[in-house]
């Protein structure tokens, strides 16, 4: 391992190539192109085998080598290896032979899968000298933020819209995080932060930080990977916010193919959206490689970015994989979380009833196979937006704590299931 | 009553560090040539070779994106504010 740098050569512009040392930065100064890091590939291959990653704790860190720290992470190292469900009863529900949940519902600390991300970029921030931290979020990013910086003693600044649920806004004050509401929506947070970012120097996660932030949700490919016993499942369906996931869990395949950690086979990774809020499928659906933003209405408000920063790598991710792209609405969104919730007690946020919403079509209209195998990625928990449920669930039935009143209940409701004295 | 622009911190070396930069052009599209005349280089960094605002690219103004507006063609008025902003990640 390099001394200074670790297993990372660069960074690198997506769009013309042209290298920048490994700082706290994220734009190409040429075209704006987002920079990406370089690994050393050959240095990897000879320390990443598969009997290295099975000798490392159950997180995901294992697959070090290929996250972007110079050094040992020293921020979220409990994160990750979440565990893949193999979901009979919901499979038989849809109408598909073999089904997986990817559960970062229960991702550790913050219940999400931007543990992933953040315990990368705070790893790096702090090997790059910051001591405050900060993000532009829907609210699972930012509660993220607030809980890792507060096991490292970073000093946190969150910016999230100001109508996100209750849930997502505690869970990022209990930690003593500074909280910003802005009175607008996530694109216009987004626009505020990168101008914070420019005059404040700090390591906002998803601004200048963002080649290092992103790289954290490879380790949700690789988990998939090795959870399946060092296979790709045929069909992975992924929800899209900004788009980075999606790609990212492509990037993740593709590296352990290369590294030859896993067989290359003909993959697909299908992109999930909300209706209210579909500038990327909608753009796959009418074969654009370019996006039209929006302005979200949607449920998924941890969707609900109308000028996805990816949405142009994930068309072509999708186009290159011969993938698909759809939306649900948000009926079909709550519907799905409760899906997924009756079928394999997993309650999932609204964006996980996005991903089980669009599988659903995708099954249904044959575009995923009924004899093939699948992913769906769930990205967080069900817990932290239950404004997006309450009165679509019902009620509990109040009785007095009297025998007489419960078979009285009983007999109206199932009357087969009375015990006779 | 002149125009503003705000300058991100990639183009500020091509414009002496200067975050605002006051303009009197009647639209975006103009506001670019403006901007050109002062400072050799910073069109290409905006712009492809169509013309067209570059992807990674959202300009604002008074923090309304022109893609809702009338892109380069939105109009500027006294007092406008434009701001350029890479895309970032999402959250």
């Amino acid at each position: 391992m390099h001394a200074t740098t670790g297993f990372m050569k660069a960074l690198k512009c997506r769009e013309c190539g042209r290298e920048y040392p490994l700082s706290a930065t994220h734009v190409c100064e040429f075209d704006f192109g987002p920079l990406e890091v370089v690994y050393d590939y050959d240095r990897i291959k000879r320390s990443l085998t598969r009997a290295a990653i099975h000798s490392r704790p159950q997180t995901m860190w294992r697959y070090r080598e290929l996250l972007p720290v110079a050094h040992e992470p020293t921020v979220g190292m409990e994160v990750g290896f979440t565990p893949l469900i193999k979901a009979d009863r919901l499979a038989a529900a849809l109408g598909v032979r073999e089904l997986w949940i990817k559960n970062d519902a229960v991702n550790y600390p913050s219940l999400s899968f931007k543990d992933r991300v953040v315990s990368v970029a705070l790893s790096r921030a702090k090997e790059l000298g910051f001591t405050t931290v900060a993000c532009a979020s829907t609210g699972n990013l930012a509660n993220s933020v607030a809980a890792n910086a507060a096991a490292a003693g970073l000093k946190a600044y969150v910016f999230i819209p100001s109508d996100l649920e209750q849930g997502k806004v505690v869970n990022s004050l209990i930690y003593g995080a500074n909280v910003v509401g802005i009175r607008g929506h996530y694109d216009e947070v987004n626009r505020l932060c990168a101008e914070i970012a420019g005059k404040y120097n700090w390591a906002f996660v998803n601004v200048n930080m963002r080649p290092y932030y992103a790289e954290g949700s490879k380790s949700m490919g690789f988990e998939i990977i090795e959870q399946l016993g060092w296979r790709l499942p045929q069909h992975t369906v992924v929800c899209m916010a900004s788009g980075s996931l999606l790609t990212k869990i492509h990037k993740s395949y593709q590296e352990f193919i290369k590294l030859g950690l896993a067989e290359g086979n003909h993959h697909h990774i299908h992109g999930a959206q909300a209706t209210g809020c579909s500038p990327i499928s909608t753009a796959q659906k009418a074969g654009l490689d370019f996006f039209k933003p929006v302005k979200p209405n949607t449920i998924a408000k941890s969707l609900a970015i109308g000028t996805p920063a990816d949405g142009f790598y994930a068309l072509r991710v999708m186009k290159e994989t011969n993938s698909a792209a759809e939306d649900v609405t948000d009926e079909e969104i709550r519907e799905a979380i409760k899906l997924l919730a009756e079928q394999e007690g997993i309650f999932a946020e609204t964006a996980g009833g996005v991903t089980v919403g669009v599988a659903k079509k995708l099954i249904a209209s044959g575009r995923i196979p009924a004899h093939e195998s699948v992913v769906l990625c769930i990205t967080g928990n069900g817990l932290k937006t239950l404004d997006a449920v309450v009165g679509h669930v019902g009620q509990p039935r109040e009785i007095k704590p009297s025998l007489r009143e419960f078979e009285a209940m009983l007999s109206v409701e199932e009357p087969e299931a009375i015990l006779k004295d | 009553m002149p125009k503003k622009v705000r300058i991100p911190t990639p183009l500020r070396k091509l414009t002496n560090n200067e975050e605002v930069v006051e303009i009197t052009a009647g639209t975006v599209s103009e506001a670019i040539g403006e901007l050109q005349t002062r400072y050799p280089g910073i069109k290409e960094r905006l712009v492809d070779e169509t013309g067209a605002v570059r992807r990674f690219v959202n300009v604002y103004v008074n923090e309304e994106d022109i893609r809702f507006l009338q892109n380069q063609q939105t109009a500027l008025k006294d007092g406008d504010e434009i701001s350029i902003i890479p895309a970032i990640a999402g959250g």
